[in-house]
């Protein structure tokens, strides 16, 4: 278990503003690689806005403010001068709902790597698409129609392609934002699935309402409840023994 | 258990308002469907109006002339060098052939009737065929030109109202000292009579009110007011009698303020002069001989009657008989209007053609879409995309806007003042008005520009970013592609308003009168042309009818041009839209 304790980003004193309001409030979490953590809360606590200070999608806000500090393997992430487009091709990220390219299914994924350049030939970028989709649990099922629209599949698969292609840069962290509320129960247990075997690759964070998907795929999750992180821990922890009265009540149902 | 009990009620509520839904509803579909009839009845009505205006402008009766190049009038000099087919005489040409057709024309009144069935302008064009082949000198040449532009009109029945009617009954045609005269078998004439009558009779009834005014007056006046009067009063009294006498006599004289009267028979022509009571004979003017080959039959001829008064200025009898005459003997024949379609602008109808303006506008098209295309669309996509939100760009926005609503005529002078006075640009080239125009158009396409930018999904954006995609790359890779058919169709509709546009083009001159058509090349850029719209202007507000059907043809091509316009624009968006 040494490689799930490792340290992967360590967030302090991490405060959001949206203009005057503040939507965090000192932040303080580690978050460990190779594992999956996932973020709960009532809606409009803070979890989604904290899920995309992680790569600085909250820049593309104009009256988004982000304080404090965000370190990623020694580096500062919250800086101004860190590109956020290099970020970004290492922090990975799936949204809520399915967001595939109106193009091919092969140009989904081929898309980050080309702009990236990461492959020099079009073999090298055949193999990167096959090894993402494969990796997706999406291969078996697209390998004979790579050239239609991503469009065109079901819901599930298309937020597997998104997957493949947030793959495909091969980022070091992913990050979902809620990844399963669009989808059907079988499609978010294929997801699930997935989730769990990329963690030994990636460090996973995940936005979940279902209290039942964080305790299925997460091994950490962190609680937020009106900007705050009311408490974080082991997955089974949090669960079973939590220590702060509101994460209880959540937990149990009592608000949300 | 209050649930149940009110359920009754409350669903006789539920289905008293359904009813009056369901009426509003079909209100509305109603309204809608009526406002779609109003708008498609309103189009074809004026497609229609304008379609059928123009048909007279796209065939043209056109004289074949088998014209004598003699070597005296062509060529005077007698070598046969340019310079010297250029001081021959090609309209003496022309007026010869025609001589030739009508011999028995010899006064100089008829003669220039006669000579005015085409236009000198077309002597040009004959000489220049000669220029091209000299060996033409000394032989007899076929020539076209088209016919002066009031009788093609009378040819397809847009000068005057003309009625005829075929009689198989035998007309004897008799000459005496005092012209021809003419004797049916029926009276033929009779239904004609009655209204000549009526003209007379009405002349009569206003001669009389006229008397009966003088009267008034000369009982009212003094001394030598009512003297005068008086001598006023016996001239109306002779003038009524001599009416009076018309009406009596035996027979009736056809005056140019009446219908004209034209007999055809045997290939001749005659216009008739008086047409006795009975309706069996007349006297009349023989204009064209008959055929000397007496053949043909002499109890079939033809009745024709002109409506339109001679006296109210429309071409002459004479003309129309020998326009009719030349008809007959196939030298005019009605052919698809080249002219038109092939020369520029003139001040002669039969020879004015829109192609000078169809280049003009293609020529300020050009430069309408390089210039306001990519600056208007890189605008929208920096304001829209990457714009600091502040009061700076607040402004650019505000007044971009307000910019679309200003009439078109401000950028007409904004060009004048600046473009042409400031920056010395040509006047009345399709240089300068493109930038005007371009100018006018900005506006439109910035704004559908970011409408269509707007348009397109966040979660675009968002997936782009999320791949590490810079703002550029997600601008140019996924948002532009998936808002380019809206961009396309903002830019037609802007481009469309500018092919239309009249009002700022003639602040810069394009209303010159050019009769030159402009090359599709750089160096037409800066040449004087003009625009289809202008020239619409310029036509229907020209004297001669014959530019009408010219005008509305004009509209016809502008119309044909917007279209394939917005059939391309429909075109390109299927195709971008399949793509994605």
């Amino acid at each position: 278990m040494s490689s799930i304790t490792k340290t992967k980003l360590k967030v302090r004193d991490v405060n959001v503003f949206y203009g005057e309001k503040q939507a965090l409030k000192n932040v303080n979490i580690d978050i460990a690689d190779g594992s999956v953590t996932s973020f709960i809360g009532p809606s409009g606590c803070g979890k989604s806005t904290f899920l995309r200070c992680l790569n600085r999608m909250n820049d593309t806000i104009d009256e988004a403010r982000v304080t404090g500090s965000i370190i990623m393997d020694e580096e500062e992430i919250n800086d101004r001068r860190l590109d956020p487009v290099v970020l970004r091709a290492r922090v990975g990220m799936v949204f809520q709902k399915p967001n595939p390219f109106p193009k091919s299914i092969f140009d989904n994924v081929a898309y980050g790597p080309r702009i990236h350049g990461l492959a020099s030939t079009r073999e090298e970028l055949e193999e990167i698409v096959e090894n993402s989709l494969v990796k997706a649990g999406l291969w078996n099922e697209v390998s004979d129609r790579l050239d239609d629209p991503g469009t065109s599949l079901s819901g599930g698969q298309q937020q597997r392609l998104v997957i493949a292609r947030a793959i495909a840069v091969n980022p070091e962290v992913i990050l979902m934002d809620e990844p399963c509320s669009a989808l059907d129960p079988i499609a978010t247990a294929r997801i699930e699935e997935l989730i769990d075997e990329l963690r030994e690759n990636y460090c996973i964070i995940i936005v979940t309402h279902s209290m039942q998907q964080a305790a299925r795929v997460s091994q950490q999750t962190a609680f937020f409840h009106l900007g705050e992180l009311v408490e974080v821990g082991p997955t089974e922890t949090i669960f079973t023994n939590p220590r702060d009265q509101r994460t209880q009540d959540y937990i149990m149902g009592r608000f949300g | 258990m209050t649930d149940i009990s009110t359920r009754p009620t409350q669903q006789g509520a539920v289905e008293a308002r359904l009813a009056r839904r369901y009426r509003s509803e079909a209100r509305f579909r109603a309204a809608g469907l009526g406002a779609i009839f109003i708008a498609v009845t309103i189009l074809v009505i004026l497609v229609g109006s304008i379609g059928h205006q123009s048909l007279p402008a796209y065939t043209v009766n056109e004289l074949r002339l088998n014209v004598e190049l003699s070597e005296d009038l062509v060529d005077p000099l007698g070598d046969a060098s340019e310079d010297s087919i250029r001081a021959g005489s090609f309209t003496r040409v022309l007026q010869n052939a025609m001589r030739e057709e009508f011999p028995d024309v010899s006064n100089r009144r008829e003669l220039r009737e006669l000579f005015q069935l085409f236009n000198s302008l077309n002597a040009p064009q004959l000489m220049n065929e000669v220029l091209e082949d000299p060996n033409l000198i000394g032989q007899q040449h076929a020539f076209r030109m088209p016919l002066a532009d009031d009788l093609d009109l009378y040819l397809k029945g847009r000068l005057v109202e003309e009625t005829s009617a075929r009689f198989n009954t035998p007309l004897d045609i008799t000459s005496d000292g005092r012209g021809v005269l003419l004797r049916a078998q029926d009276p033929v004439f009779t239904d004609r009579l009655s209204s000549l009558r009526i003209t007379i009779e009405n002349d009569i009834t206003a001669e009389q009110a006229a008397r009966d005014r003088l009267v008034e007056q000369q009982a009212l006046a003094q001394d030598e007011e009512a003297e005068d009067l008086g001598v006023q009063v016996s001239f109306a009294d002779r003038r009524i009698s001599a009416l009076q006498a018309q009406l009596d006599g035996d027979e009736l004289t056809l005056r140019d303020d009446m219908p004209s009267l034209i007999v055809e028979s045997r290939g001749g022509f005659y216009k008739l002069t008086t047409v006795s009571i009975d309706g069996l004979a007349a006297r009349a003017e023989q204009v064209v001989p008959p055929l000397t080959d007496a053949n043909t039959d002499r109890s079939n001829w033809v009745l024709r009657i002109v409506e339109t008064p001679e006296a109210r200025g429309r071409a002459s009898d004479n003309q129309l008989i020998w326009t009719r005459a030349l008809v007959e003997r196939n030298i005019i024949r009605t052919t698809f209007n080249g002219y038109f379609f092939n020369n520029a602008d003139s001040r002669e109808p039969e020879l004015a053609g829109v192609r000078g303006a169809l280049f003009g506008s293609i020529l300020t098209l050009i430069i309408t879409v390089i210039l306001s295309v990519p600056v208007g669309v890189s605008a929208a996509i920096y304001l829209e995309e990457f714009a600091p939100k502040n009061p700076i760009t607040d402004m650019i926005e505000v007044n971009i806007n307000n910019l679309a609503a200003v009439p078109s005529i401000v950028f007409g002078i904004l060009g004048l003042s600046v473009f042409i006075t400031l920056f010395g640009l040509p006047r009345s080239a399709p240089l300068t008005a493109g930038v005007v125009l371009s100018l006018m158009t900005l506006p439109t396409i910035i704004i559908a520009t970011r409408a269509a930018l707007k348009a397109v999904p966040p979660s675009i954006r968002q997936a782009a970013m999320g791949v590490g995609a810079s703002s550029t790359q997600t601008v140019f890779h996924h948002v532009l592609p998936l808002a380019a058919p809206g961009i396309l169709t903002g830019a037609i509709i802007g481009i469309s308003r500018a092919l239309g546009e009249t009002a700022p083009l003639l602040m810069i001159g394009m209303v010159a009168f050019i009769a030159d058509v402009p090359s599709l090349s750089l160096e037409g850029m800066t040449e004087p042309a003009t625009v289809l719209p202008v020239q619409v202007f310029l036509w229907y507000d020209a004297a001669e009818r014959a530019f009408q059907p010219r005008a509305a043809a004009a509209i016809m091509v502008l119309l044909f041009l917007i279209i394939s316009f917005n059939a391309l624009a429909i075109y390109l968006r299927h195709k971008f839209e399949r793509r994605w």
